[in-house]
């Protein structure tokens, strides 16, 4: 196996699980360690850099970031990562004032973006300080998207994301409210450099069974992200009191919270599939159940049963799953009827562009979806990009943002001339962590506490108006022990071949038997010789030049690796050092940087 | 010296003993010696031997004395019996409390300064009563604690870290031992696990007194180009003249790998078996006189001979059996047994009148 090559920012990237697993890459470790400092307006900017919602992401993120974990890997529970950005945001101060800023020279350069959600907020964002005109043109009377309005208040408050959406506007984004676009050739025909769609997936997939059009079903059937629109609006107040849920996605468990507290007593949610294969992340399931949701698993729906036009019930068929040569197979077990008086679908969303032409040269593909570069975020036609849900359906907001960064970029580029697929490189600095003899500048210590649990509002008391917020925040003791469970997983073991004299004391003292000395070997011979042996494929193992008395080699594997810093601590020679990791991620305003330490 | 303890977290896939105990529950208090230390190596060995014996920890006494090396015994084992002497005098006190209890296991830990200076008449009277102990010396060539004199085992013309040459000749503790009638004689390196941990094992069952001279530099005083216990000097001089695989009781002894050329098994006297591969021929490890002065041969080419050196099992006998003690620790004999009283006391000495 040829030597690890740690000047590549991938390797040491891909050790902070984390920050690698993010679509938008956010530094965790470091912002983590920035709120224990108590230095939240700096983690909350830290934050903003690279995915320009903490406050809104820390409450709704899908965090990729926490099965991630490393943690999760040593004790069972990932660090509370998501929530502890919501700390960041509530505890920070005013920081208008550090906030990016247009100049008031422009560069000439007008951008449209369609739809003001988080991928063109960001792009907004990424382009203002520039000096491009940005125009944004939204359907409706407010900004932000499906994040407002279809994330329920009692998730989000509206205060949240006015705050962060606003800080991207006020920079001078000429945000056209209540302006749809039906026609791109239209909008082409007003000499935009550049055009962004980011309208987002907002048509909800139907459920063409018998009786669906029938009786009252206009009044009680809907489709969920137009209910939750509704609801947000106040069109609608009030449901029916036993209401069907069909899907099991995180707007199923939207859908089925709101129904609680606009009335309903008696709330299913209905799974073709079994638990292990929900849509919905684990959290929002428990939080659904919390507020007395059942749920209901392997059960297809059939028809509608009405009685004297007035809907009444659902026939499912009841499932039962095998798995026939690594493909899912169902087998129909049996008929079964629930009694409802409502019912809503969420079983999924598309994009639809009715309002794009088809001889404007943007190409679509077989399912009537745009052809969207994934590296640029550009469509067929140049000078037109995509991204969020409406570049290849529904993600997560997370990713929204990330498509948005990386348009920006691209829009930078097609406007200045340079070509698109010029992608600035990513970027790393490494410097040692060591100050003094026995001190690092991170608490290098495990501490043991369990992960910290998000208190809940009372029941009585969440379902007296739609908007009470349910997640109460982490207090500060919890804040502060949670913070120290993350592992600083970015404070990389560092290893200097020629400084070893292979004394074993790194070896010796590892409490995760990482680390081993060992003759040269393929890989998969290797992984199987360690103090430990390395099983976890999806980590890498990091192995050394020969070394200069034995020209054996330095091995470690990273999997479980608590970076407490004892190899460095015990080490002679400082062979092993503890060097913090920053990745450069260039952005649209940067790239000249990233490129410096690429 | 590290700035936080060992985190208490275990990986997943390790492994434990016949008691149902990991490598970690053998562990110590942190280790205060010096970053690389090879004392510290020697205590990751003795927790592996330990370990694989399936040890009780509380059926252990750790003995030491002053010194660098007698801090070892603090960094393993937390839960055994333990006694930090009077310098020097280590070999003594594990006499008498051997002398007390016979039963428990013996480690005494010890340095080139605690031995072969301060305490080396106690050593040579240990040797020649047989103490049935494990002995370690951590053999480093300098008085560490005080910054790096000479100990009596730095060889001529070694030089210190500011480059003065020593001019005295050294006692090379393997050859003493076997001149004294020492029945296991070994010598390993601190950097050298795959050798250490089963002679560390054979030493500690065998009955008898067991020498184990460990190489072990220290990385704050000895460990320079003019040194000749220094990691790089050991690994270029070390010449591995026996090799030792223990096996113990419980593993089935393969009569192929036996009958292989090159090998001599030798029946501990709990029926495990230390099974030599020889890498010098002719060398004999149950000829004292061969081993004696192949060894000194070593010596004087400026090699390192390691390896189990030397093994007498089954003849002669140690402390207890040359003594005609009783067979019970003294713990366990009543005390009206122990102490008859006055009565019998003068009639004992009635006796001698």
């Amino acid at each position: 196996m040829p030597p690890t090559n740690v000047s590549d920012p991938n390797y040491y990237h891909k050790v902070v699980d984390c920050q690698w697993a993010c679509p938008a890459h956010t530094n965790v470790p470091e912002y983590l360690r920035l709120i224990a400092q108590g230095r939240y307006s700096d983690s909350y900017l830290l934050n903003r850099e690279s995915n320009v919602f903490p406050g809104i992401l820390g409450r709704t993120c899908d965090r990729p970031c926490e099965p991630a974990c490393r943690r999760g890997r040593v004790d069972g529970k990932p660090v509370a990562i998501c929530r502890l950005k919501r700390v960041a945001s509530d505890l920070r101060d005013d920081i208008t004032d550090r906030l990016p800023s247009a100049p008031k020279e422009k560069n000439g350069k007008r951008v449209a973006l369609i739809g003001a959600g988080p991928a063109s907020l960001t792009v907004a964002n990424d382009l203002l300080p520039l000096g491009y005109e940005v125009v944004v043109y939204e359907k409706y009377k407010q900004a932000g998207g499906l994040m407002r309005f279809n994330i329920p208040a009692f998730r989000l408050p509206a205060a949240v994301l006015d705050e962060e959406t606003d800080y991207v506007i006020r920079m001078g984004a000429d945000v056209r409210y209540g302006t749809n676009i039906d026609s791109m050739k239209s909008l082409l025909n007003e000499n935009y450099d550049a055009v962004f769609v980011g309208s987002g997936a907002p048509k909800g997939k139907e459920l063409e069974i018998p009786g669906r059009r029938e009786g009252n079903s206009k009044e009680v059937i809907h489709i969920g992200i137009e209910w939750l629109g509704s609801v947000h609006f106040g069109h609608i107040e009030k449901i029916e009191p036993r209401v069907l849920i069909i899907g099991v996605g995180n707007t199923a468990m939207d859908c089925c919270r709101t129904s609680k507290r606009l009335g309903a007593t008696d709330v299913k949610v209905i799974a073709r599939r079994s638990r292990p294969h929900f849509k919905a992340s684990p959290w929002e399931l428990e939080d659904a159940e919390e507020e007395q949701v059942e749920i209901v698993e392997n059960h297809a729906p059939k028809t509608f049963i009405y009685a004297n036009g007035k809907l009444v019930g659902m026939e499912f068929e009841q499932l039962e799953w095998s798995d026939e040569g690594g493909k899912q197979k169902s087998k129909v077990t049996g008929l079964v009827t629930i009694p409802c008086d409502s019912v809503i679908l969420a079983i999924g969303q598309d994009n639809a562009f009715p309002w794009i032409e088809r001889d404007i040269g943007i190409e679509f593909d077989k399912w009537d979806m745009p052809n969207v570069d994934k590296t640029t975020m550009e469509s067929t036609r140049k000078g037109v990009f995509f991204g969020g849900d409406s570049a290849w359906g529904p993600q997560n907001i997370i990713w929204a943002v990330e498509h948005g960064h990386q348009a920006a970029i691209s829009i930078h580029h097609h406007c200045q001339g340079e070509p698109v697929t010029n992608r600035p490189p990513r970027g790393m600095n490494l410097v040692s962590a060591k100050v003094g003899m026995n001190g690092w500048m991170y608490s290098n210590d495990y501490n043991p506490s369990p992960r910290a649990k998000m208190t809940h509002e009372e029941l009585v008391k969440r379902f007296s108006a739609v908007n009470v917020e349910v997640e109460l925040g982490f207090t500060p003791e919890q804040t502060a022990r949670e913070v120290q469970r993350c592992l600083n997983c970015d404070i990389e073991t560092h290893f200097t071949e020629k400084l070893c004299i292979e004394c074993d004391a790194c070896v010796d003292i590892c409490p995760e038997n990482c680390i081993t000395i060992a003759p040269a070997g393929d890989e998969a011979d290797l992984r199987t010789r360690l103090s430990a042996p390395a099983l976890n494929m999806t980590q890498d193992i990091f192995v050394s030049d020969g070394l200069p008395q034995t020209k054996r080699v330095m091995v470690k594997d990273e999997d479980l690796c608590l970076h407490c810093g004892l190899c460095a601590e015990r080490c002679p020679t400082a062979a092993w050092d503890m060097k913090k990791f920053e990745l450069v991620i260039p952005y649209a305003l940067n790239r000249s940087a990233a490129e410096a330490t690429a | 010296m590290t700035s936080i303890v060992k985190p208490p977290v275990k990986h997943p896939s390790l492994q434990t003993n016949a008691l149902g105990l990991t490598k970690r529950d053998y562990e110590g208090a942190m280790s205060t010696l010096c970053a690389g230390c090879g004392h510290d190596s020697v205590t990751s060995a003795l927790i592996s031997a330990f370990w694989e014996l399936d040890v009780p920890p509380h059926r252990a006494a750790k003995m030491s004395g002053i010194g660098c090396s007698s801090k070892t015994t603090a960094y393993f084992m937390k839960q055994s019996h333990g006694f930090n002497s009077v310098h020097g005098r280590m070999p003594s006190v594990t006499s008498g409390a051997n002398a007390a209890n016979r039963d428990l296991i013996y480690i005494g830990v010890s340095g080139d300064g605690d031995s072969l200076s301060i305490g080396l008449g106690q050593l040579c009277h240990a040797i020649r009563r047989n103490v049935n102990m494990l002995y370690v010396l951590e053999n480093n060539g300098v008085y560490g604690l005080t910054k790096g004199q000479f100990s009596a085992s730095a060889d001529v013309g070694s030089t210190s870290k500011r480059g003065e040459a020593n001019m005295n000749q050294p006692i090379d503790p393997c050859l003493l031992s076997m001149t004294l009638g020492a029945t296991f004689v070994a010598r390993s390196f601190s950097g050298d696990k795959a050798q250490l941990i089963p002679i560390l094992k054979a030493g500690l069952m065998h009955n008898g007194f067991a020498m184990i001279d460990i190489i072990s530099p220290c990385v704050s005083f000895n460990d320079h180009d003019g040194s000749t216990k220094s990691y790089k000097f050991t690994r270029e001089h070390e010449v591995e003249i026996v090799h030792a695989d223990f096996v113990p009781l419980r593993k089935e002894i393969s009569a192929e790998s036996n009958a292989a050329g090159g090998v001599t098994s030798v029946t501990m006297h709990d029926g495990s078996t230390v099974r030599f591969r020889r890498t010098a021929e002719d060398y004999d490890p149950t000829n004292r006189i061969g081993a004696y002065s192949h060894v000194k041969a070593c010596g004087e080419r400026g090699e390192i001979a390691t390896g189990l050196l030397y093994l007498e099992e089954g003849s002669g006998g140690e402390m207890h059996t040359l003594n005609k003690t009783v067979k019970r620790p003294l713990v366990e004999i009543p005390q009206a047994e122990l102490c008859p009283g006055s009565k019998a006391l003068d009639e004992l000495m009635a006796e001698f009148r």
